[in-house]
């Protein structure tokens, strides 16, 4: 796992906890690894966050969101985006993998099998709904920046695959 | 200005991935399938978001009313220092792949020097970038083996493509002024270590694909220095339409 310590301040926990993913409602910011930091200064709240893909227009939604959920617990606040270092889907927790795949969409693998799934065709990436490992790719790219579109070949489910990113 | 060399650097990186994605953002619901539809506009996004970093950067250097906004929409076109390459048409999938084919090799070769820049915002930005541009160049490869080494119409249309947006490749090796500027400081990439690299890796891809390299000795240049070919008007027509229509427009 790389280890890059998050240092969130334990009185905002709950409160950026409760901030999820717009593009998946289920999975909370903090079990996402995208928030890096959160310090209270001078009566004022400073949270870091940081980008899945750059492109991620889920990014702009997600500094409002905290925003608002802080200003409901009485903070101000202010939101910068960071890119160092570099995100990596090893910065979701188990509770986030666990709720993605209750959302429909296979967590990431590790960098090996992922690779094996998306250039050598390998059947690794388990349904979401089934269970089954006899799945195909269809497509490198998903609905979104961080997915890959997969089928299910046994109950012919189509689902998301959340793809590895070092 | 202070940082002009660096502002002006920085453009010369970053205008290469506004006017891809522009291109490859033409595409969304013109696909020639579902599949490489969504590939094309995710990887258009991700040139997009590289883009929003740059230019952010670019904006505080410069400072005063510039924005990340007005570097992208206000300019005009000889204020534009993208290659030729990207800012050539999509024509169809094989032009479409060839061209993000030839971007791509040599983007990740310039984005693995970027990372040891001594400017920590770029380092910063090249490794968040290098991981997105992998994953193109893998996509990117691939459809050109694909469709050249495949029946011989995919073949022949891979061929002419190759054949013709070749003349662009060599400008990518260019120096200008704010190269050497940036090189000299230990900020910049020195393009042209790139280039035999570059050369080699896509003629290693190309003779899997059963494409014949061009031996043409003759290329063309101009964009780096804002001189564009006649496509980059129509272009930017379109991509500047609504913020010179409606100035200061939000979403
Ligand atoms: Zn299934």
């Amino acid at each position: 796992m790389t280890t890059t310590a998050q240092n969130i301040d334990k009185r905002l926990e709950e409160i950026l906890t409760s901030v999820s993913d717009p593009e998946i409602p289920v999975l909370s910011i903090m079990d996402m690894g995208v928030v890096r930091s959160a310090i209270i200064k001078d009566d004022m709240v400073h949270v870091e966050i940081t980008p899945t893909y750059s492109g991620c227009p889920a990014m702009d939604v997600i500094g409002d969101d905290i925003q608002k959920a802080l200003a409901e617990a009485d903070y101000k606040s202010r939101v910068e985006l960071v890119l160092a270092p570099a995100w990596t889907t090893d910065w979701i927790t188990p509770k986030g993998r666990r709720a993605l795949e209750a959302y429909g969409i296979a967590a990431p693998l590790n960098e090996e099998a992922d690779k094996n799934v998306l250039l050598g065709g390998k059947q690794l990436v388990k349904c979401t709904n089934c269970g089954s490992k006899n799945t195909r790719m269809v497509s490198q790219f998903g609905s979104t920046a961080c997915k890959a579109q997969f089928q299910c070949n046994d109950c012919q489910e189509p689902f998301d695959y959340f793809k590895c990113l070092k | 200005m202070k940082n002009e060399n660096l502002y002006n650097y920085i453009l010369g990186i970053a205008d290469n991935n506004l006017i891809l994605g522009q291109r490859l953002g033409e595409l969304c619901g013109h696909g020639p399938s579902l599949e490489t539809d969504i590939a094309c506009t995710n990887i258009s996004l991700d040139l997009l978001g590289q883009v929003r970093s740059y230019y952010q950067y670019a904006s505080k250097l410069k400072g005063e009313e510039t924005t990340e906004d007005s570097i992208a929409f206000l300019r005009k076109e000889r204020e534009y220092v993208n290659v030729l390459l990207v800012e050539q048409p999509n024509t169809d999938f094989a032009y479409t792949i060839v061209r993000q084919f030839l971007f791509d090799i040599y983007h990740n070769l310039f984005l693995e020097e970027l990372q040891k820049s001594h400017d920590i915002t770029l380092t910063a930005i090249a490794k968040k970038s290098i991981k997105e541009a992998n994953y193109h160049k893998r996509f990117s490869s691939d459809w050109v083996r694909r469709l050249g080494d495949g029946t011989p119409e995919s073949n022949a249309k891979i061929q002419e493509a190759i054949d013709n947006l070749w003349t662009y490749t060599d400008e990518l090796f260019h120096q200008t002024e704010a190269d050497k500027a940036m090189v000299k400081e230990g900020i910049g990439v020195d393009v042209t270590l790139l280039k035999s690299k570059y050369y080699e890796i896509v003629n290693e891809v190309l003779t899997e694909a059963t494409i014949t390299v061009p031996d043409t000795k003759w290329f063309q240049k101009g964009g780096k220095n804002g001189i564009h070919t006649e496509h980059m008007g129509y272009l930017l027509n379109d991509m500047q339409f609504m913020q010179r229509t409606y100035p200061n427009m939000e979403w």
